[in-house]
């Protein structure tokens, strides 16, 4: 998978680290972003409240 | 030495085919597997970010939010007489067995508002009385870990601790009398006017913090139950309590 992924970067190895750094960010920035604060009311772990239900 | 040069004289004379063949020589099951572990370490890094989110991230920016709304309602409070507009926050609690810092208290418990950085009077299952009022059970809640983690350090809070509530023109002076560290998230008796799982049986002016625990997850709910001492004027330069010293 991330074989393939480096095999399809343009350019050479410095161009291709470079990408991947920014790829990595990107992924990052995403998850802290849009999917763990989607995710975290899902888990048990922050429930701080009493409530009847 | 030989054997490399050896390759690199291959890969010299035919360099676009031969990586070619070796990849069509694994078999289609050796890439399942290899893309599967892949995928595995992949889920492996994502758990460990979400640790870091959780644990680290959120109080970044629940610190942040909280800073700003607090500033905002100090400014609201200098400008003088007025109306009050409550939902940007009613006043300030201050527990010194917590450490120093000051919590801004917000109408709701809803997840969203808490995650700002904040405590939160109850309005659902029970409505919390207000500090001001004659009697009744002030009831708060508010994160242990993460999105600021106000109540991280709640089970430093003993019996005869002050838990100081702060409004525009009055210091609340609680003392706290009982704790309970672990009960079941449905114990919703524990925010009654009397909240009598405490011991108390009159009715009287008490204040109940609520979180979660044990640490990192919300099996339980911790509960601390304080009664109120006494009420000191704010004045002019918001000079804080004895307790706060």
């Amino acid at each position: 998978m991330y074989g393939w992924i480096w095999r399809h970067l343009p350019g050479n190895a410095w161009v291709r680290a470079l990408i991947s750094l920014v790829l990595v960010f990107a992924v990052v920035y995403l998850l802290f972003q849009y999917v763990f604060p989607w995710a975290e009311p899902l888990l048990p772990f922050n429930d701080v409240t009493v409530d009847g239900q | 030495m030989a054997a490399t040069t050896e390759d690199d004289e291959k890969q010299a004379e035919a360099p676009a085919p031969a990586p070619a063949p070796r990849r069509r020589g694994r078999g289609p099951l050796a890439t399942a597997v290899s893309v599967f572990g892949e995928l595995l370490i992949t889920a492996g890094l994502v758990l460990g970010l979400f640790v870091v989110y959780s644990l680290w991230w959120t109080n970044v920016v629940a610190d942040r939010e909280a800073h700003k709304q607090s500033d905002r309602m100090r400014d609201r409070w200098a400008g003088g007489p007025g109306s009050v507009d409550t939902r940007g926050g009613i006043g300030f609690l201050h527990v010194p067995a917590m450490g120093g810092g000051e919590i801004l208290v917000k109408p709701g418990t809803d997840s969203k508002l808490l995650n700002d950085g904040v405590a939160g009077y109850y309005k659902k299952p029970v409505r919390s009385a207000m500090p001001e009022d004659e009697k009744g059970n002030f009831a708060l809640a508010a994160h242990r870990d993460g999105h600021g983690a106000r109540f991280h350090k709640i089970d430093k809070i003993k019996k005869g601790d002050a838990i100081v509530y702060e409004s525009r023109d009055k210091w609340y002076i609680y003392k706290v009398y009982a704790t309970l560290p672990s009960t079941s998230k449905y114990n919703v008796k524990v925010l009654d006017p009397i909240p009598r799982e405490s011991g108390v049986k009159k009715a009287g002016r008490y204040i109940t913090l609520t979180t979660c625990t044990p640490v990192f997850t919300s099996n339980y709910r911790y509960v601390v139950w304080g009664e109120l001492e006494r009420i000191e004027k704010v004045d002019h330069d918001r000079t804080p309590p004895a307790e706060l010293k």
